[in-house]
């Protein structure tokens, strides 16, 4: 199969893109500045990222479409309101977490964003939890564009007008070079910002306008490290279909209404919510200037392994090493001493807080 | 002092009499983007030729540093360890890694000039 490229790949060669290939789609890991530049001009004025290769699911029809989805998320959807968004999960039936992912109501149905690699897996787990009256349409002719950062809104506003009204977490229909966009105000990065479906025609266009207001294009590189240092998972390194929302600190994002109902997943989520779990998600932070990567075995003072990191790097923003990962419960406390091995040694390190950015995000409702 | 050596494993070497000044290339802080993080051998400490001798560490990941001809580790750099950035910066003059008082010239055989790295870096990088 032949790598698939985005509606803005020749964007990407003209601001001089370093390539990798991710989930079958040639994406650009970093730009001419490098990724500790594009981390900080996200924090400090706006960031584009092409996430084109994610994907965008439509589900439509029939009238008990909300109902049958809540057999299948643990999300309440029945409280959705329209343009609203939920983070949420596709599970397998041990409670792992099949993928992480944002569903929001749209005016006939639902629009939920996939992760890139398990998005044509989740179209055929999905469909098949669907009787066949419900149409699915994994739409591969939308890009799809994130802006990120402080100045994110201004940008956009000068682009789109009145998209600055959006409150976290909602989304809305906009006009752009006389087509139809969809944004939502929401993102990966700890800033606030938006993602914006839009026609693979008109994308080039958006982007090339954002640029012109002062934004820049940001590669995959400076994205890892900035949803790192917000605390964010990330799909195949801190979730992956043996863990399941609770072990991963994800709690928040069950909501108390549906811990008793049924959803694939909710007997094992059930039994974790009395009986608590053995492993936990923790943020960890090294006491030198060590960076333990994903993989990076844990051990406390006795020398006994307790866990694994799964995600680490150098905070730009914070200016310090970083890492997450899963410990044995007993060892989940703030301030807990752990011992990272790199290369031989026993790293000295702390359970800490996430996230490690404060968070910036836009006025709104935020589940708990 | 005598011209500047290239290894495969793209470090430079730097012979002065005995003692030998050596780093990571212009084009290897290119490939490895931002540095953040460098580990050098101990002083006093000897080193074999091609052996390890130092990790460096860009956002994305760690590479080992090599050493091109071996000997005893006389010097190291405490600037990059402090501010590792400063490899990406000057990586061929301020920001060396370590100076070693080397054993056996003739290590130095194999290794190439400027121009036959420059062919070298261009060839294996596209």
């Amino acid at each position: 199969m032949s790598i698939k490229k985005t509606s803005l790949n020749n964007l990407h060669i003209k601001y001089g893109a370093k390539f990798v290939e991710f989930a079958g789609y040639q994406m650009p890991i970093q730009y001419k500045d490098g990724i500790i530049q594009e981390h900080r001009y996200t924090r400090s004025h706006s960031g584009i990222f092409d996430v084109s290769h994610m994907g965008q699911l439509f589900i439509s029809g029939g009238n008990e479409l909300t109902n049958n989805l809540e057999k299948i998320f643990p999300a309440d959807l029945k409280k959705l309101k329209t343009n609203q968004s939920k983070y949420s999960f596709l599970m397998n039936n041990k409670g792992g977490i099949q993928d992480d992912l944002i569903i929001t109501k749209t005016y006939n149905g639902f629009l939920i964003i996939l992760n890139a690699a398990c998005k044509y897996n989740d179209y055929d787990v999905i469909k098949s939890k669907l009787d066949s009256q419900y149409k699915l349409n994994l739409d591969e002719s939308l890009s799809l564009i994130a802006l990120q950062g402080p100045e994110a809104k201004n940008v956009l506003n000068k682009v789109i007008p009145s998209c600055e009204n959006l409150k976290f977490m909602n989304g809305n229909n906009f006009v752009f070079n006389n087509e139809k966009v969809y944004i939502t105000r929401s993102g990966y990065t700890g800033e606030d910002g938006f993602e914006i479906s839009i026609k693979h025609s008109n994308a080039e266009t958006l982007v090339k306008s954002l640029i012109e207001n002062g934004s820049k294009l940001i590669g995959l590189g400076a994205r890892d490290t900035l949803r790192m240092e917000a605390g964010l998972c990330l799909y195949g390194n801190d979730l992956d279909n043996e863990t399941s929302p609770i072990e991963a600190n994800l709690k928040w994002a069950i909501p108390k209404s549906r811990i008793e109902t049924e959803f694939v997943g909710s007997e094992v989520l059930k039994n974790q919510f009395r009986s608590g779990v053995k492993k936990l998600r923790v943020g960890i932070k090294p006491e030198s200037k060590v960076i333990a990567r994903g993989n990076t075995k844990i051990y406390n003072d006795k020398n006994q392994e307790i866990g694994k990191v799964t995600s680490g790097t150098f905070g730009p923003s914070v200016e310090h090493p970083i890492a997450m990962g899963y410990v044995h419960n007993s060892y989940s406390t703030v301030n807990t001493k752990i011992f990272l091995e790199v290369r031989g040694k026993k790293i000295p390190a702390n359970i800490c807080n996430l996230p490690f950015y404060k968070k910036n995000y836009a006025k709104g409702e935020i589940n708990v | 002092m005598s011209e500047v050596k290239y290894s495969k494993e793209h470090e430079w070497i730097k012979l002065d009499g005995e003692e030998a000044t050596i780093g990571i290339t212009k084009h290897a802080t290119e490939m490895l983007g931002d540095i953040v993080f460098a580990e050098l051998p101990e002083k006093g400490s000897n080193v074999k030729k091609d052996g390890n001798a130092g990790v460096v560490e860009s956002t994305k990941a760690a590479s080992d540093v090599y050493t091109p001809v071996g000997g005893e580790v006389i010097d190291t750099n405490q600037m990059i360890v402090d501010d590792p950035s400063k490899i990406n910066e000057d990586p061929e003059e301020t920001a060396w890694f370590f100076k070693l008082k080397i054993k056996d010239k003739t290590e130095m055989d194999n290794l190439m000039n400027k121009e036959e790295y420059e062919k070298f870096a261009k060839e294996t990088s596209s």
